[in-house]
């Protein structure tokens, strides 16, 4: 997989990871054009569509978009698969998770996905090992200090 | 935040507050504690990550590294994957705190650090880990989520580095993780041994036999028996899709016992679609039908077992009139694979109606674009009416998107397929009535060229263009081929006083004013071959030739066509007007340079296979002719010019080849003045021997041919390197490197020390180059004396295309030696590698120095220590032109003061050089001697090195 973006109905880029190096000028140039394409698209669509040399892959679930790009021999189906099982991640650890949870706990959104894949490829299917990871990870948080949502201290949540 | 952005304005003004509040926070007195530093990181990220610009901070994230504690550490290590694309000086210092981690043995640690070289994944990464990591992937005592992480992280370094990761013991050990109890471990490391295995299939063939035993055990597992590694009812999709996708690494196995094992595999699977669902979900079934696909790949690539072919065409077939989009789609997409094996074209062809249906009813386009694609693939002579008919009804209501692609699809079918060339002709017609603006150049000289090669098929073209030029609008690129074709063929339908030769020119003549320029030449060229065919119509035609809107036209193409063709029809003899005007002789047979275009539309791989062979062929035939054509960035594929003009036999009758190559876009080289201004010789080329018309259009066909440079092979480093620094030492602009796949052109600026170059390099084939990549370097002492920053590229350049990257220069201080690029890409099968000095040197960082005569020999005579003067006397390589002489002093880039030297034969400049750490006073004094054909040089600066470098450029420029 060379990238995959989160994305709101409006537009708004929620999450994105770039598995290819890529400047920040054109990660936000192919962002904003891969988001027109996409949202332009109708409901009954089909899910792929070729662009560039790379194949895209989406699925819309509630207002968010997710949107992977993959390379010619990846497995279509399967991605839209791997996007579901990480909805699934999302909504087991946020339980039952909403664009918001992905707004105020953006570093939780990464470190899921970066348990889940590796540059590009994906490091393990099984939800409860990925969750396991996740939860050991937040034991050693609980041990250091009371988390804290860093962006209740901005006072955005 | 989110909310707080009622307006984008609000939204800046709130995080430049914050923005200044962090940064006082860390600019503070007060030492920041661990969870302070943390925070504010991480507020950073999530400014960055709403799209704005973060410059600061770094230092603090990379401080967290090395924290122990983990929501520290973690924190640290996010901001760096998220914000550090390839910053290498960022990267020095955090490679010790990931280094740190490896070592830890504390599991989570390892993984942060391991996550941490695979976000980044630079080749710094790579040169201080590669080495390291596999020993962590094999070694006995590595946790399964390590193994996991770190068989992942290789694959990253080894996409971006191969050659910094060694081969060696740890390979063969890898292999054995396909046998890994740990599931998890056996999914990581399948992506990393495909990967390997691509590049090095003999290291790696013992995977085959144990991927299939693995993708055997799964695929008879029952759904419970792989625990949390089933989906959906469906056993370890993830893996046995990976495993299937490995084995298209290889041919077939050899060993019967495995065939046997994974034949039986591919027959399991096609069986279980035919199960009924175990679920209702769509994860089910896209886990399942995910296989399956995968299992098709793999019975394609194989191309050997014709039951399991079929068996699979069968079953896609089913999909074809599923009610998911999806599956549609994919089916289309592998059935067009599949109509390319002998073993189930047949098959395939059964399909016809359901995928004529798909193109008119889908709603997507791009599943209509599928169904498209497949119709051409299942193309043979059998079917080719039918299709042929189906995709110009379609053509009528495509999208705009698709409409060149079927364009080219139709003329290459008709072509491919034509029994009947009649039918051929009326089916280009047809395109051109029902798209015209789509067609491309390629698809109309084309129907010329065939036109004039079957003389079975000329009367019929002529009638039929006759009468399509009879519509009251008719597209331009029907007049291109109208007056083509009634200019050669004319003559077999004006026994009809219907279409009688005044008829014909009068209807030719009822267009002319609403075209173009280019069209208009060449109908002006269709006259006076009119002229030659009809008598009878010459007065007329002079009439035309010589009215003021053709005798003075502004357009100095038109103008001297009408001049010349006036003068020839009046003064020729018959005699010699029928030889300069006979019939086009035939083309030369050759590949259509459609399919050349279809191809770069589509992308390599799409085109079936049969057809990618011929054309690579084409295209080899192709490099190997003499380079002729240099706008090559317009038309890049070497057989673009389709009708063989530069080849054809440049007979009495060229004249209508004019036509042509006029209508090739003069576009020219990537940069202005890419010869050598200073170097080229004055004399022309010698008078070409082609009749006085050709010369119409000498001057544009000169222009565009630059004779190609470099070397032979391109895969060897070019030998000329110095003499191509020697091309730049006085100018800053212009071609730096060709050969049959490649043009590097450069334009440079530079302003005191500093300098920026941009290099342009244009792709000229008509196929992708992958994994293009630029490095430049220094080498030795100049990495402390220039400092040079290059902005990354785009891995990929499309065939014909142009990529452009910018490169920054600071000098540090004075320098003798050349920077090197190396670029490096695929092209086809084979690694491109070439390396070439950047033509940045010393003199690029003069200022001139304007001053008097006074003050020029007083300082002369201040640096007259025999280490401050370089001198060389040395013989005139090029003609001693005084002007030419003066626009190189100038171009070396120290002012050229007039009346300082006494004899007014010699040069003097004078000016300084800026570096970074020093300024160097620069003077010299150019002697020529025309008798002895000779030049002495002398150059005086301030510091002995630079003397010496100067003398030593300028006096290769003479």
């Amino acid at each position: 997989m060379r990238f995959m973006l989160l994305f709101s109905r409006q537009g708004k880029l929620r999450l994105q990871k770039w598995y290819t190096a890529v400047s920040e000028k054109e990660k936000k140039k192919l962002g904003r054009e891969l988001m027109q394409i996409v949202l332009g698209r109708k409901p009954k669509m089909c899910s792929f569509l070729e662009w560039k040399d790379l194949k895209i892959v989406y699925k819309r679930y509630a207002s968010l978009y997710f949107c992977c790009a993959i390379e010619d021999q990846d497995n279509e189906l399967l991605t839209l698969e791997l996007i579901h099982r990480y909805v699934e991640l999302l909504d087991k650890y946020f339980g039952s998770v909403c664009e918001l949870d992905i707004i105020f706990n953006f570093e939780k959104a990464y470190f899921i996905l970066d348990e889940f894949l590796m540059g590009g490829e994906i490091q393990d299917t099984s939800k409860k090992n990925v969750l396991k990871a996740i939860e050991q990870a937040d034991l050693m948080q609980e041990d250091d200090e009371s988390p804290r949502s860093v962006l209740e201290e901005m006072g955005l949540a | 935040m989110s909310r707080v952005g009622k307006s984008k304005e609000a939204e800046i003004k709130r995080i430049n507050k914050e923005l200044a509040n962090i940064r006082s926070k860390f600019k503070g007195d007060k030492a920041l504690d661990g969870y302070s530093k943390k925070k504010y990181v991480c507020k950073l990220l999530f400014i960055f990550l709403l799209g704005h610009d973060i410059d600061f901070g770094h230092m603090e994230a990379v401080n967290l590294l090395s924290s122990n504690k983990y929501t520290e550490k973690q924190i640290g290590y996010l901001f760096i994957s998220v914000l550090v694309n390839s910053n290498s000086e960022l990267i020095r210092l955090i490679n010790n705190a990931i280094k740190n981690d490896l070592a830890s043995r504390n599991p989570i640690f390892m993984c942060l650090a391991l996550h941490c070289i695979a976000n980044v994944g630079s080749r710094e990464m790579a040169e201080a880990f590669a080495s390291e990591i596999p020993k962590i992937l094999v070694a006995g005592d590595t946790m399964d989520s390590v193994k996991q992480s770190a068989a992942l992280c290789l694959l990253r370094l080894y996409k971006t580095s191969p050659d910094l990761v060694p081969m060696g013991e740890w390979t063969s050990r890898v292999v054995h993780l396909l046998n890994d109890q740990h599931l998890g471990v056996v999914t990581a490391a399948t992506s990393l041994i495909t990967c390997l295995s691509k590049k090095n299939p003999d290291e790696f063939k013992t995977c085959v036999s144990l991927a299939v035993s693995r993708l055997s055990r799964i695929v008879s597992s029952a759904s419970t028996d792989l625990q949390d590694y089933t989906y959906y009812f469906v056993p370890a999709p993830w893996l046995s899709v990976k495993l299937l996708r490995l084995l298209q690494c290889y041919p077939p196995p050899e060993d019967t016992a495995v065939k046997g094992r994974l034949i039986e595999c591919m027959e399991t699977i096609l069986n279980k679609a035919q199960e009924p669902p175990k679920s209702k979900k769509v994860q089910h079934s896209n886990a399942k039908n995910a296989i399956l696909f995968e299992a098709i790949s793999l019975i394609i690539h194989y191309d050997s077992e014709p039951n399991l072919l079929v068996r699979a065409c069968n079953q896609l077939g089913q999909f074809l009139q599923h009610r998911e989009t999806n599956l549609r789609y994919l089916a289309l997409e592998s059935m067009c694979l599949l109509a390319g094996s002998e073993f189930s074209h047949e098959a395939v062809k059964t399909h016809i109606e359901t995928v004529i249906n798909a193109l008119k009813t889908e709603r997507d386009v791009s599943v209509r674009q599928r169904a498209a694609d497949l119709l051409y693939a299942m193309c043979d002579r059998t079917n080719a009416p039918q299709i042929v008919a189906e995709m110009l009804s379609y053509l009528e209501t495509a999208d705009y998107s698709i409409r060149e692609e079927i364009v080219l699809k139709v003329a290459i079918l008709a072509e491919k397929y034509a029994v009947d060339y009649t039918w051929y002709v009326d089916t280009i017609l047809n395109l051109i009535r029902i798209a015209g603006d789509y067609v491309s150049e390629e698809v109309w000289y084309r129907v010329i060229q065939i036109v004039i090669n079957r003389d079975d098929v000329q009367g019929y073209a002529a009638k039929t263009v006759f009468e399509a030029l009879q519509a009251p609008a008719c597209h331009e690129n029907m007049v291109k081929v109208g007056g083509y074709i009634l200019g050669e063929f004319g003559n077999l339908i004006a026994g009809d006083p219907r279409s009688s030769p005044l008829v014909q020119f009068n209807l030719l003549h009822s267009k002319f004013h609403l075209c173009s320029v280019p069209t208009r030449a060449l109908l002006l060229s269709s006259y006076i071959k009119f002229v030659n065919l009809f008598p009878e119509t010459k007065t007329t035609i002079q009439d035309v030739l010589r009215s003021d809107s053709q005798l003075r036209n502004s357009d100095v193409e038109l103008q001297q066509r009408a001049v010349e063709y006036l003068k020839l029809s009046s003064i020729a003899s018959t005699d010699v007007l029928a030889t300069v005007l006979e019939e086009m002789p035939p083309f030369p047979e050759r590949e259509s340079s459609i399919l050349a275009k279809l191809k770069k539309k589509k992308g390599p791989g799409t085109v079936t296979d049969m057809e990618e062979g011929k054309k690579e062929q084409t295209e080899v035939n192709g490099g190997v002719e003499p380079a002729v054509n240099a706008s090559t960035v317009s038309t890049p594929s070497p057989s673009a010019d389709l009708l063989g003009l530069k080849s054809a036999p440049a007979g009495g009758g060229s004249l209508l080849v004019d036509v042509f190559s006029d209508a090739v876009p003069a576009t020219g080289a990537l940069a202005p003045g890419s010869e050598d201004n200073f170097s080229r010789s004055l004399d022309l080329p010698g008078e070409s021997p082609a009749s006085l018309l050709v010369d119409a259009t000498l001057g544009a066909d000169t222009v565009t041919t630059v004779p190609a440079a470099g070397s032979e092979d391109p895969a060897l480093p070019v030998p000329d390197a110095d003499d191509l620094l020697n091309k730049f030492v006085c100018k800053n602009n212009g071609v730096l490197f060709e050969n049959q796949l490649l043009q590097i052109g450069i334009k440079s600026e530079y302003r005191q020390n500093l300098g920026r170059m941009y290099l342009f390099f244009g792709n000229k084939t008509s196929v992708q180059f992958l994994n293009f990549t630029l490095n430049v370097s220094c080498p030795g002492e100049l990495q402390n004396e220039l400092n040079i920053q290059a902005k990354p590229v785009e891995p990929i350049v499309e065939g014909g295309a142009q990529v452009q990257q910018v490169i920054n220069i600071e000098c540090l201080s004075d320098f003798t030696e050349a920077p090197l690029l190396n670029i490096q890409f695929r092209y086809g099968g084979t690694v491109q590698n070439i390396t070439l000095k950047l033509p940045i040197t010393v003199n690029k960082f003069f200022q001139p120095t304007e001053m008097a005569s006074e003050d020029f020999f007083q300082r002369w005579k201040q640096l007259s220590s025999p280490q401050q003067e370089a001198q060389k006397i040395f013989k005139a390589n090029h003609p001693m032109d005084t002007e030419v002489t003066k626009a190189k002093l100038i171009g070396f880039g120290s002012a050229l003061l007039q009346d300082v030297d006494p004899n007014r034969d010699n040069f003097v400049g004078a000016g300084v050089i800026h570096t970074k750490s020093i300024q160097v006073g620069c003077l010299l004094r150019l002697e020529p001697n025309s008798q002895a054909q000779m030049y002495r040089l002398t150059l005086r600066t301030s510091k002995e090195a630079v003397s010496k470098r100067l003398c030593a450029l300028l006096s290769q420029q003479f």
